[in-house]
C-alpha cells in the first residue's frame, strides 16, 4: 500500500526516479531544480539507488552525457531549469532524432535578462519545437506520478523519444505537500525494466549521430515528427495503465466544470489549481465558466482539445512566456491556429501573466473572465497587471 | 536497420529508427566525388618509399606489392587534398585538375 508522506515536491520527484530504478543520472545543479538532483546524488552515494551519478561541468555536458548513456541502453534521468535548459539547447535538438528516451524534469523558471530565479514557462517554451514530449504537473502528487509515467511513455517501443516533465519552479519544486508514495512492487507492475530499442552494442555495431545531407535531412526530421505525433496514443494508454495500478486517472487534456461553460480558460501547470478555485467562486455567482488544462503540450493533443472547447463561446488562453515582437503567446498562437482550421468560431483572447514569479491570484482569473466575455476580442495578447 | 541512411533520397519510412547506420556504409557510398584535383603518379620517379601511403589522411593508397613497387590511390575515396604530392620526396605525384 502507498504511504502518505509530507514531502517537498522536488524530493518526491527524486524518489520517483529511485522507484523507477534509473541507471544513469547526469546533472548540474540550478535553482529551482537543484533539490531533485541533490537528493538523487545522496541516494546514489548512500547506496539506496544503484545508478551512475555523473556530476558534469555544465548542462550542455549533462544532456550530452544523457544522450550517450541512453544510446548505451541505460534508463537515463536529468533535471534542469531556465538558463540550464538554455545551455542544453544544442543537445536538446539532437536527443529526439537519435531516439534517446531521456526523462528530463524541468522546474520551470524565467529566462534572463533580467536575472530572475522565479517561475514562468519561458524555459520550456523556448524548446517547444525540438521533438521532445512535454507534460505538465499541477501539484506534488502529479509530479511524482508523471515522473513514473514519463519513463513508461518515453521508453515505449512505439515512442522511443525524450520527454520533459514540467513542474512550476518554487510553486511546486519547493513546496511540501501530502504525497502518496507508492510501494516499489506497485511501481514495478506499472513500469517494466527498460528494454532499449537501439543501443551501442559491440556485437551489433551501429553509428549514431550521423550527417544527413539535403537528400535525407527533411526525411529524418519528418520521421521524428511522425514518432512524436504517434506518441499521444501511448501517453493515453500509459495514463490508463497508471490508473489501473495506482487509481489515479490522468488525461492529455484535463477539464474542470467545462461541460456547460460559455467561457473556458485554457491553462497549464500549477496556476490551474488557483483557476479552479476562482472558477468555483465565479460559478457560485452564476457565471458559466470552466477550465481546460493542457497536461500534454507536445505533441499538442488537438482532437482532445477541440472536443473539450467545442461548445464554448469564449476562450481565454493563458500564456506564461512572452513572445516578443508577436501578437500572441505560444499557447495563444497554437490555440488560434488550431481553432481557426477546425471551423469553430469562439472569441479567443490571450492573456500573459505570472512572468518571473509574479503572483497569479483568483482575482486575475475574474479579471480575465470579465475581459473574455466583454464581447471585444483583442488582437494582441494582454499582459495582465503590467504597471505602465 | 540494415539500410545505410546515406542512400540518396531515402523515404521517411525507410530510414532506420534514430537515423543510425551500420558500419562500413561508405563501401557503398563513394566519398571522392567532390574532388577538384587528382593525384597522378609518375612511376618512373617513384621509389616505392610509402610516404604517400603513410601520409594520406583518408587511407586511400593501396600497396601494389613488391613486384609492382608503387602505391595506387583509390579515386572513389580520394578527396584531392594533395598531401601525398606535397610529401613525396621525389616529386613523383602531380595534382591534376579534374575535367568534367
Amino acid at each position: 500500500m502507498a504511504k502518505r508522506v509530507g514531502m517537498e515536491v522536488s524530493i518526491a520527484v527524486a524518489e520517483a526516479v529511485k522507484l523507477a530504478d534509473a541507471d544513469v543520472i547526469a546533472a548540474y545543479p540550478i535553482t529551482p531544480q537543484t533539490h531533485i538532483v541533490e537528493h538523487l546524488s545522496e541516494l546514489v552515494a548512500d547506496g539506496e539507488l544503484d545508478a551512475a551519478y555523473i556530476p558534469v561541468e555544465s548542462e550542455h555536458s549533462a544532456m550530452s552525457s544523457c544522450i550517450g548513456s541512453s544510446a548505451a541502453g541505460a534508463r537515463t534521468f536529468t533535471a534542469t531549469s531556465s538558463q540550464g535548459l538554455a545551455l542544453m539547447n544544442e543537445m536538446i535538438y539532437i536527443a529526439p532524432v537519435l531516439r534517446t528516451p531521456i526523462v528530463l524534469a524541468i522546474a520551470n523558471r524565467a529566462l534572463s535578462a533580467p536575472i530572475n530565479i522565479w517561475n514562468d514557462h519561458s524555459d520550456i517554451m523556448s524548446v517547444r519545437d525540438t521533438g521532445w514530449l512535454s507534460i505538465f504537473a499541477e501539484n506534488g502528487q502529479e509530479a511524482l506520478d508523471l515522473t513514473l509515467a514519463s519513463f513508461r511513455i518515453a521508453e515505449d517501443p512505439a515512442v522511443c523519444l525524450p520527454i520533459s516533465m514540467n513542474i512550476d519552479g518554487f510553486t511546486l519544486s519547493h513546496f511540501i505537500e501530502p504525497i502518496l508514495m507508492p510501494e516499489k512492487a506497485e511501481v514495478d507492475k506499472f513500469l517494466p525494466p527498460y528494454k532499449p530499442q537501439l543501443w551501442l552494442d559491440i556485437k551489433n555495431p551501429i553509428s549514431i549521430g550521423l550527417l544527413g545531407g539535403p537528400e535525407c535531412y527533411t526525411e529524418a526530421r519528418k520521421a521524428t515528427d511522425d514518432a512524436l505525433w504517434g506518441a499521444k496514443r501511448v501517453v493515453i494508454k500509459a495514463f490508463d495503465e497508471f490508473n489501473q495500478v495506482f487509481g489515479r486517472q490522468y488525461h492529455v487534456v484535463e477539464t474542470y466544470r467545462h461541460e456547460d461553460a460559455e467561457t473556458i480558460i485554457v491553462s497549464m501547470g500549477s496556476i490551474s489549481e488557483t483557476a479552479m478555485t476562482a472558477i468555483d467562486e465565479m460559478r457560485d455567482q452564476g457565471q458559466k465558466i470552466g477550465l481546460v488544462r493542457l497536461r500534454l503540450w507536445r505533441p499538442f493533443p488537438e482532437e482532445e482539445f477541440l472536443a473539450a472547447v467545442s461548445k464554448a463561446k469564449n476562450l481565454a488562453v493563458i500564456d506564461r512566456h512572452m513572445v516578443m515582437g508577436c501578437s500572441s503567446g505560444p499557447v495563444g498562437l497554437e490555440v488560434k491556429s488550431l481553432v481557426y482550421n477546425s471551423g469553430l468560431r469562439p472569441g479567443i483572447s490571450n492573456f500573459l501573466l505570472g512572468l518571473g514569479g509574479r503572483d497569479v491570484t483568483r482575482d486575475d482569473f475574474k479579471y480575465i473572465h470579465e475581459k473574455a466575455t466583454s464581447g471585444q476580442v483583442q488582437a494582441r495578447c494582454e499582459i495582465v497587471g503590467v504597471f505602465e | 536497420m540494415t539500410k545505410p541512411t546515406v542512400d540518396a533520397m531515402a523515404k521517411v519510412g525507410d530510414l532506420p529508427m534514430g537515423f543510425t547506420a551500420k558500419p562500413g556504409s561508405t563501401v557503398a557510398f563513394k566519398t571522392g566525388d567532390w574532388r577538384s584535383v587528382r593525384p597522378v603518379l609518375d612511376r618512373e620517379k617513384c621509389i616505392y618509399c610509402g610516404f604517400c601511403y603513410f601520409y594520406c589522411p583518408d587511407g586511400v593508397y593501396q600497396d601494389m606489392g613488391k613486384d609492382e613497387k608503387y602505391y595506387k590511390a583509390d579515386l572513389d575515396f580520394c578527396k584531392g587534398c594533395g598531401i601525398c604530392a606535397h610529401e613525396c620526396p621525389k616529386k613523383a605525384i602531380t595534382m591534376t585538375l579534374e575535367e568534367v
